[in-house]
């Protein structure tokens, strides 16, 4: 019931558009993996979709490159907006032709991407947007 | 002194990015900006108007740009339903583009989940969606399971089926209330908030609180149900289907009640799975999917109930389907009390779950046992894994990534709130503001869920 693809990074952008000819309606999950220090390369994007029509599930493991970017699949699928955004805030991967391509998580001023693997927890005093600086 | 500051802070402002790179996003952090975005471009316009799929919009060129003004709602505001920030572009009364501004509740708690282990991990999941923590809890608990390939006891899964039904009914009864309490309707609110304590009170006896549980863990349940629970599921049984009529008798006829929500706040299908929205509100579009039909987990595809599907789309059918939900968790939530099986209520796998507490002064191994799962907790395989379960909300996913360690090395929760936030847009726009109060609660977000 469910495949496990893993594609290159040129291909990524023709693959999902094939799924999408093929009956896969819907984008259900977009999300990275921060491999640091444990494998190369660093950076792997998982997405996964789902036929309604036809009952299946298929989820693609896209590693990426030291440039970080990675096409947007925003316009094949709408529902890729907010996860696209998503990743991009916690990882920092930059998602190319996204139409709005901003931080949605944490303020729009945070330094940093929290899920990154060298982000320590309670390691940076909390920053509040537009707050005076305290020194 | 005055003018020498002002001198120095004229190309970095301090006040807004709090550090001495610039001000590249100054006017959008600006909680008084009258411009929604940086750059205003067709495609992101298109994503605001909710018309990116299917465009119904007709441009009126009576109306002048004097009339148009950009309105913030919220974050704190009665009916966005928790701290959620929508950024309104108002053409007089009607709604003409949107932006969602979410993040308010942030609190980094897939971070938190990489840093707890996997028993430790429900009592994290479980404050995700704080209306339906059952849910939250058994895919987390069900995702860890299939890394390990175990299978619970049986009546490990009917105790789960059994509570997250009646979770389901609890989470359907506040939506009912609080989607009655922003159109005008305050009676639903106090009957929705008083039928949910019954179910509360149960959760409270069996599990010890009333909210984030933390009572399905992987390997089973925390606890066998209470002496006499019969007695408060026959209660439950009986009460709630004799409210909903009640319900009934006050809102379906109503005028007012049909003419607030009929034709209000439309989701075509061809939306529906464009945006990624599931659950009730595709149920309510025409698209008959229901993962606990689709793709069972936890033995329910054993229970027998229906799908209630409706054509509409719009508000009203969306607040239907609930109630006709509700009447079907009943129906499981009375077979898994009439076939529930005996036997141990969690895995007897001492490397998974801790021993009763009476075994420890008998026995030095249960000690250790004991000791180990609670300090160390249980390493569980290599491997990455992706499970979902039906929420009241539609498709909760939970992607975990583990190391081979005691602790998820990457821990994700698809929460539906999430996903089906981005329809906003397109069940807002083009409708009065009176309108959109009703359209946001036909939705039913929950903010814990969405910002996580």
């Amino acid at each position: 019931m469910k495949e496990n693809l893993e594609i290159s990074i040129e291909d990524y952008f023709q693959k999902v558009e094939e799924l999408k000819n093929d009956g896969y309606e819907m984008m259900v999950d977009l999300t990275a993996i921060d491999w640091f220090r444990k494998k190369e390369p660093r950076f792997e994007v998982v997405v996964n979709f789902l036929s309604v029509s036809k009952n299946k599930r298929i989820s693609i493991k896209v590693k990426l490159n030291d440039e970080l970017t990675i096409p947007s699949i925003t316009s094949l699928y709408p529902s890729a907006n907010f996860y696209e955004r998503e990743v991009f805030d916690m990882f920092g991967i930059n998602f190319e032709n996204h139409p709005d391509l901003t931080r949605i998580l944490m303020p729009d001023d945070w330094v940093g991407h929290p899920l990154r693997k060298d982000y320590g927890t309670g390691r940076i005093p909390v920053q509040f947007k537009n707050a005076p600086k305290v020194d | 002194m005055m003018e020498e500051n002002k001198d120095t802070v004229k190309d970095v402002d301090f006040w807004a990015t709090n550090s001495e790179e610039g001000g590249w996003n100054i006017s959008s952090t600006d909680e008084g900006s009258q411009k929604m975005l940086e750059q205003e471009d067709e495609v992101t316009t298109k994503i605001q108007m909710g018309s990116e799929v299917i465009d119904d919009y007709f441009i009126d060129d009576d109306i002048s740009d004097d009339e148009r003004m950009i309105l913030n709602m919220g974050p704190q505001h009665p009916s966005t339903h928790g701290v959620l920030r929508l950024q309104v572009e108002l053409e007089g009364e009607v709604v003409r583009r949107v932006q969602p501004v979410i993040g308010y509740l942030h609190t980094g708690m897939e971070k938190t989940g990489e840093e707890l282990n996997y028993f430790q991990g429900p009592t994290n999941t479980t404050r995700m969606d704080y209306l339906s923590p059952f849910f939250n809890e058994l895919v987390f608990s069900l995702a860890t399971e299939k890394l390990l390939d175990i299978e619970v006891p049986d009546r490990a899964s009917t105790i789960r089926i059994l509570m997250t039904e009646l979770n389901r009914i609890s989470s359907h009864l506040v939506a009912l209330a609080t989607g009655g309490m922003d159109i005008g309707a305050l009676s639903m609110m106090i009957f929705g908030f008083r039928e949910r304590e019954l179910i509360l009170d149960f959760f409270e006896k069996t599990t010890g609180l009333r909210m984030n549980h933390n009572f399905i863990r992987p390997g089973g349940v925390a606890a066998d149900l209470p002496d006499n629970w019969q007695k408060d599921i026959e209660k439950i049984l009986k009460v709630i289907p004799e409210k909903l009529k009640d319900y009934d008798e006050m809102l379906l006829d109503n005028p007012i009640w049909q003419g607030r929500l009929k034709n209000v706040g439309i989701l075509t299908t061809e939306e529906c799975l464009a945006y990624g929205i599931t659950g009730p509100s595709l149920r309510a579009s025409g698209y008959a999917w229901d993962l606990r039909k689709m793709q069972p987990y936890s033995g329910i595809e054993k229970y027998e109930f229906d799908i209630p599907v409706f054509e509409e789309g719009d508000v009203f059918a969306r607040w239907r389907i609930k109630v006709l939900e509700i009447f079907e968790s009943l129906k499981i939530v009375e077979q898994a009390m009439g076939n529930m099986p005996k036997g141990p209520f969690k895995i007897q796998d001492k490397k998974i779950t801790p021993p009763p507490r009476k075994r420890l002064d008998e026995s030095m191994e249960a000690l250790i046992h004991h000791f180990k799962i609670y300090t160390e907790g249980f390493k569980v395989p290599e491997g990455e894994v992706y499970t979902t379960v039906e929420s009241p909300r539609g498709e909760l996913g939970c992607f975990i990534v583990s190391d081979g360690s005691s602790k998820p090395y990457r821990m994700h929760v698809r929460g539906p709130s999430f996903c089906n936030l981005q329809a906003l847009p397109v069940v807002m726009s083009d409708s009065p503001i009176a309108d959109a109060v009703a359209a946001i609660a036909s939705l039913d977000p929950v903010l814990g869920d969405v910002d996580r």
